[in-house]
C-alpha cells in the first residue's frame, strides 16, 4: 500500500514538470506582454525606454528557455516569486490572502451538494420513475442548464433589490467593523448565501445524477437480491449494502473535483464581486501577470495530482477488490 | 491609525422628495433650501471595476488607480471646470516669452499627510523620480524637454526647457511625491517596492488613506488638513465590483452611490420614479472619439475621393442613435466640442448618397458586376474591417457601416478580434484594409504622435500612415508654443486639413453618462466631467446616510 502510494507520489514529479513547461510556454505565446500592457499599449504616453526598463526587470528581455529554467530554480525552493502587477507583492501573499474565501466558498458548496445530492439520488433511484424521481429529474436538469450569472443576477434582482432581504454582494457590509460579534457572524453569511446557492444549484444536477445512476446499478446486483433474500429490511439494504457500493464512483468524482476547491469559480465570484482565487486568476491573464499564472497552476496542478492519487487510494480502502488488485499487479 | 469613530449605518434616510428631483445633466436641482447647507461628513461610496494595482500612481497605469490616486496626491496644477490649467498646489505661474522658463510660486500653507511641509524640493524630487532611469513611469516622455529644475528658495521652482514645449505646464499637473518619504526607494529604483505603493501613501490631498482590502475595497478619510479645508465628504469607500450588471443592481439598492451607466441602463431601464428620485443622472461628451480608420498605403484608400465618399455614405446621426441611442456628438475631427483647440467651422459630411456615388465615380469606381459591387480594373472593391473584440459599441458600429457601403456597391467584411493579438498582429505590424477603433484625446490638443508622418513605426501610434507636410508643420508649431491663442491658430488650420482630408472617418464622441445619489449637492457638470471639484461636494445634514468620523 504504502510503496504504491511513494510510486505515484515519484511518477508525479515528471508529470508536474511537463505541466508547469507546457503552461509557461502556452502563456508566454499569448500575445501581449505585461510590459506592454502596463506602459499603454495604445496611449500616447507609450514609451520604449519604460517597456525595455519593465522587460529588464522582469527578464522578459531573456530567451524563453532560460527564464523558464530561472523560474524553475527558484520554485523547487518553494520561492514563487514575485508578482509583475504594479504592486510587485510575493505571489504567495497575493494567493494567500484569496486562498481563504475561496476555500470557505467552495467548502460549503461542496457540502451542501453532498448532502443535497446523495439523499436525492438514492431515493430517485430506489423509487425510480415514481413522481419524486420525475421532479427531482426536472429540477436537476433546470439546475444544469440555467446559466450561473444568469440565476445569480435574477437572484440578486428578488432578494437583494425587490426584498432587500440579502445585501447584493461583496463580503461584508461597510460598516462591519463597527457591529457587535453576532451581527457580524450574520452579516458575512448573508454575503455568503446566494453565491453558496448560485454554485450550489449548478453542481447539485451533476452529483445527484451521478448517484442515482450509480445507485440503480448497484441494486440490479445479485448481491442485493441476495441480501434482500436474506430477509433484511429495506433500509438496511439500501443504507448499508447499496450505499456503499454506489458511493464509489462519487468518492472518485469528489477527489476530482478538489482541486476545484482552490479555484475557485470565476464568474461567481465576478458577478458577486468576491475577492477570491478565480478573480485573482482572471486579472493575472488579463495582466499576462506570468509568476502568479504559474504560481497559482503549480499549486492546482500538485492538488489535481495529489487528489488523484487519494482518490485513488480512498478507493482501495473502501472497495477491498481493487487492494488485492493492486497487490496482483504488482507481483 | 485606529480611529475608533462610530460608524453605524443609519436607518436609511428616504431621500425626500426636492424640487427639481430627477433633473437631468444642466442641474438646477441645487437650488439651496433653508436646510440644505453644505455640511461635513457622510460616507460616498463608489464603485470600480478593477483592483487598484497600488498607491503611488506616477508608476502605474490603470485608470482605478489614478482615481483613486488624484484624492491622495495634487499636482502643481490642476484643470477647472473649463478645462483651463489652474494652480493646485502652486499659486501663481510666469512662462518666460521665449517658453523656455517658466517658473512656479508655491502654496505655503501645504503639509505632506504625515505633517511635513511640502516645499520646493518636493517637486525637484518628484521631478528626478520622473527622469530616473530607473523609475518604471509611463510619464517620463513629459519631462524629456527638460533642461534643468531648480528651487532658489522652498517656496519657488525655476525651471528651464531645451525647447519650448506645449505640454511643460501640464506636465507639472504630475502627482507631486514626498521627498523624506520615497527618496531611498527613488535612488534604489524600488519605488514601486515602497511600503507607500501598498499602504500608507504620503500626499498633499484632500483625502487620506484608510485601508486598502485587495479585491474588496480602497477606503480613504477626508483630510483636516488640506490646504482649502477639510472636504464636506468625510470618507471615500472605494468598492471593487468587477461586473458592471452588479454595480447596477448595487445601485438600485443604494449600495453603492454612484456608478457610469451605459445608453441602455440610461435611456432605457433607469427611468421609473424611485430611481430619478433617488439618483442625479448627468451626461457631458466623453474624452474619447470612435473612427473608422484606413491603411493609406492601400492604394485605393490613399486615394481622399474614396474616404470623402464613405464620410458621405455614412449617416453619423443613425449610428449615433443606433449605437448609443442618441447619447453622443458627432464629431468633425479629432477635438471635443466645447473645449478651446475646437474648430467648428470645417467641412462637414452630411450623409448624401449621390455625392458619395459621384465622389467613387471620380476616382475610377464606376462598373458594378454581377453581385452589384463596384468593380475597377477587374477588381471588385471589398475590403475587411476589423475592430477588437470585448466592445460591442465597435461592433455595432461596423455592422452599420458594412450595411451603408453595400449600398454604394463596397463588399465589407466584418472580424472581430482578440484585443491583444489585434494590436500585435495587425495593428502594429499595418496588416489591416480599415479598422473600427478610438481614440482616447488628453486634455491638451498635441497630437503630435498621431497624425505626424514621422510616427509610422511599428510601436508608434499613427497606424494608418498619414503623412502631409502641411499637417507636420502645424502639429510642430502647435506643440511649441506655449501661447495659448497661438497654438489655437495652429489647431483650428489643422482641423480644416484634417475634415477635408478624412484621413480616418471621424464618427462620434461618446457621452459619458454618471449617476451620483441625490443627496449629494455641489455637482457642477462641465466640460472636464463631474469629478473635477469632489472636494466642493457634500450632502445636507438631514439627509446623510452614514455617520462617520
Amino acid at each position: 500500500m504504502l510503496g504504491y502510494a511513494l510510486r505515484r507520489l515519484l511518477l508525479a514529479i515528471p508529470l508536474l514538470l511537463g505541466i508547469t513547461f507546457v503552461s509557461f510556454l502556452v502563456i508566454h505565446l499569448a500575445p501581449g506582454e505585461p510590459a506592454e500592457i502596463q506602459t499603454g499599449d495604445l496611449s500616447v504616453q507609450s514609451d520604449a525606454q519604460a517597456r525595455q526598463l519593465l522587460r529588464e526587470l522582469y527578464d522578459l528581455d531573456k530567451p524563453l528557455h532560460v527564464q523558464y529554467t530561472k523560474w524553475l530554480t527558484r520554485i523547487v525552493r518553494l520561492d514563487f516569486g514575485k508578482s509583475f502587477s504594479p504592486d510587485s507583492r510575493p505571489v504567495l501573499q497575493k494567493i494567500g490572502e484569496r486562498l481563504p474565501v475561496t476555500l470557505l466558498l467552495n467548502i460549503i458548496e461542496m457540502l451542501v451538494i453532498v448532502v443535497l445530492a446523495v439523499p436525492i439520488g438514492v431515493l430517485a433511484a430506489t423509487r425510480q420513475y415514481s413522481l419524486f424521481d420525475k421532479v427531482t429529474t426536472v429540477f436537476v436538469f433546470v439546475g444544469f442548464a440555467t446559466p450561473d450569472f444568469w440565476l445569480a443576477l435574477l437572484l440578486m434582482i428578488l432578494f437583494g433589490v425587490q426584498l432587500g432581504w440579502l445585501p447584493i454582494s461583496g463580503l461584508r457590509s461597510l460598516n462591519w467593523e463597527y457591529l457587535s460579534f453576532w451581527r457580524q457572524q450574520w452579516d458575512f453569511v448573508s454575503h455568503l448565501l446566494l453565491p453558496i446557492l448560485v454554485a450550489t444549484f449548478g453542481g447539485l444536477a451533476g452529483f445527484s445524477r451521478y448517484m442515482r445512476q450509480s445507485m440503480l446499478e448497484v441494486v440490479r446486483q445479485d448481491y442485493i437480491q441476495s441480501a434482500r433474500a436474506k430477509g433484511l429490511t429495506e433500509p438496511i439494504v439500501i443504507g448499508k449494502h447499496a450505499l456503499r457500493n454506489a458511493l464509489l464512483p462519487i468518492v472518485t468524482i469528489l477527489g476530482l473535483s478538489l482541486p476545484g476547491l482552490i479555484g475557485g469559480s470565476v464568474i461567481v465570484e465576478s458577478i458577486f464581486a468576491i475577492p477570491g482565487m478565480g478573480q485573482l486568476m482572471v486579472q493575472a491573464v488579463f495582466e499576462r501577470d506570468y509568476p502568479v499564472i504559474m504560481g497559482n497552476l503549480v499549486i492546482v496542478a500538485t492538488l489535481t495530482l495529489m487528489a488523484n492519487l487519494v482518490a485513488d487510494i480512498t478507493y482501495s480502502l473502501i472497495d477491498p477488490r481493487i487492494r488485492v488488485g493492486v497487490r496482483r499487479g504488482r507481483r | 491609525m485606529k480611529r475608533r469613530a462610530p460608524f453605524a449605518r443609519l436607518a436609511l434616510i428616504l431621500a425626500l422628495g426636492l424640487a427639481g428631483c430627477g433633473v437631468e445633466a444642466d442641474l438646477v436641482a441645487d437650488d439651496a433650501a433653508p436646510s440644505e447647507k453644505p455640511a461635513h461628513g457622510d460616507t460616498f461610496i463608489e464603485a470600480l471595476t478593477g483592483n487598484i494595482s497600488g498607491l503611488i500612481p506616477n508608476v502605474l497605469s490603470d485608470s482605478a488607480s489614478f482615481e483613486v490616486g488624484s484624492l491622495i496626491y495634487n499636482g502643481l496644477v490642476t484643470r477647472d471646470r473649463d478645462l483651463n490649467l489652474i494652480g493646485e498646489l502652486t499659486e501663481s505661474w510666469r512662462f518666460s516669452k521665449d517658453c523656455l522658463d517658466l517658473e512656479f510660486h508655491l502654496r505655503r500653507n501645504v503639509r505632506w499627510h504625515d505633517g511635513e511641509p511640502f516645499t520646493a524640493a518636493d517637486v525637484v524630487f518628484t521631478y528626478e523620480t520622473m527622469i530616473n532611469p530607473k523609475t518604471p513611469t509611463a510619464y517620463r516622455e513629459d519631462f524629456r524637454a527638460v533642461a534643468s529644475v531648480e528651487a532658489p528658495d522652498p517656496y519657488t521652482v525655476h525651471v528651464r526647457y531645451t525647447q519650448p514645449y506645449a505640454k511643460a505646464l501640464q506636465s507639472w499637473g504630475i502627482w507631486m511625491l514626498p521627498k523624506h518619504v520615497l527618496e531611498p526607494y527613488v535612488r534604489e529604483g524600488r519605488l514601486r517596492d515602497a511600503p507607500q505603493n501598498r499602504s500608507n501613501p504620503i500626499g498633499t490631498g484632500a483625502y487620506r488613506f484608510k485601508e486598502w482590502k485587495p479585491g474588496e475595497k480602497v477606503v480613504l478619510v477626508a483630510n483636516p488638513d488640506y490646504f482649502e479645508g477639510r472636504p464636506y465628504i468625510s470618507r471615500v469607500v472605494y468598492r471593487i465590483i468587477p461586473s458592471q450588471a452588479t454595480i447596477f443592481l448595487e445601485l438600485k439598492a443604494k449600495g453603492v452611490d454612484s456608478a457610469g451607466l451605459t445608453a441602455l441602463q440610461f435611456k432605457r431601464q433607469t427611468e421609473y420614479p424611485a430611481f430619478r428620485k433617488a439618483y442625479h443622472k448627468y451626461e457631458y461628451s466623453a474624452n474619447a472619439y470612435t473612427y473608422l480608420g484606413f491603411n493609406l498605403r492601400d492604394p485605393r484608400f490613399a486615394d481622399r475621393r474614396v474616404r470623402q465618399a464613405f464620410a458621405y455614405a455614412i449617416n453619423k446621426r443613425e449610428l449615433i442613435d443606433g449605437v448609443l441611442l442618441g447619447l453622443g456628438r458627432e464629431a468633425t475631427g479629432p477635438y471635443k466640442p466645447g473645449t478651446w483647440a475646437y474648430n467648428p467651422n470645417v467641412k462637414r459630411f452630411a450623409y448624401d448618397m449621390d455625392k458619395a456615388r459621384a465622389l467613387l465615380a471620380e476616382a475610377g469606381w464606376k462598373e458594378r458586376n454581377a453581385d452589384g459591387l463596384l468593380v475597377r480594373n477587374g477588381q471588385p472593391f471589398a475590403f475587411e474591417l476589423l475592430t477588437n473584440q470585448g466592445n460591442d459599441e465597435r461592433k455595432k458600429v461596423a455592422e452599420i457601416v458594412q450595411a451603408s457601403l453595400k449600398e454604394l456597391g463596397v463588399q465589407v467584411d466584418i472580424r472581430v478580434i482578440e484585443w491583444a493579438s489585434f494590436l500585435k498582429e495587425y495593428i502594429k505590424k499595418r496588416r489591416f484594409e480599415a479598422i473600427i477603433l478610438g481614440w482616447g484625446i488628453g486634455l491638451d490638443p498635441d497630437q503630435y504622435e498621431i497624425w505626424h508622418s514621422s510616427k509610422t513605426g511599428p510601436d508608434e501610434l499613427n497606424q494608418i500612415s498619414y503623412a502631409n507636410p502641411e499637417v507636420d508643420a502645424l502639429l510642430e508649431q502647435g506643440r511649441t508654443s506655449c501661447h495659448q491663442e497661438e497654438r489655437k491658430k495652429s489647431y483650428a488650420r489643422l482641423q480644416e486639413i484634417l475634415a477635408e482630408d478624412q484621413p480616418i472617418v471621424f464618427l462620434y464622441f461618446r457621452d459619458a453618462l454618471p449617476v451620483v445619489s441625490s443627496r449629494v449637492r455641489g455637482i457642477v457638470p462641465s466640460a472636464n466631467g463631474i469629478l473635477y471639484n469632489f472636494n466642493e461636494w457634500y450632502v445636507p445634514k438631514h439627509l446623510q446616510r452614514y455617520t462617520a468620523g
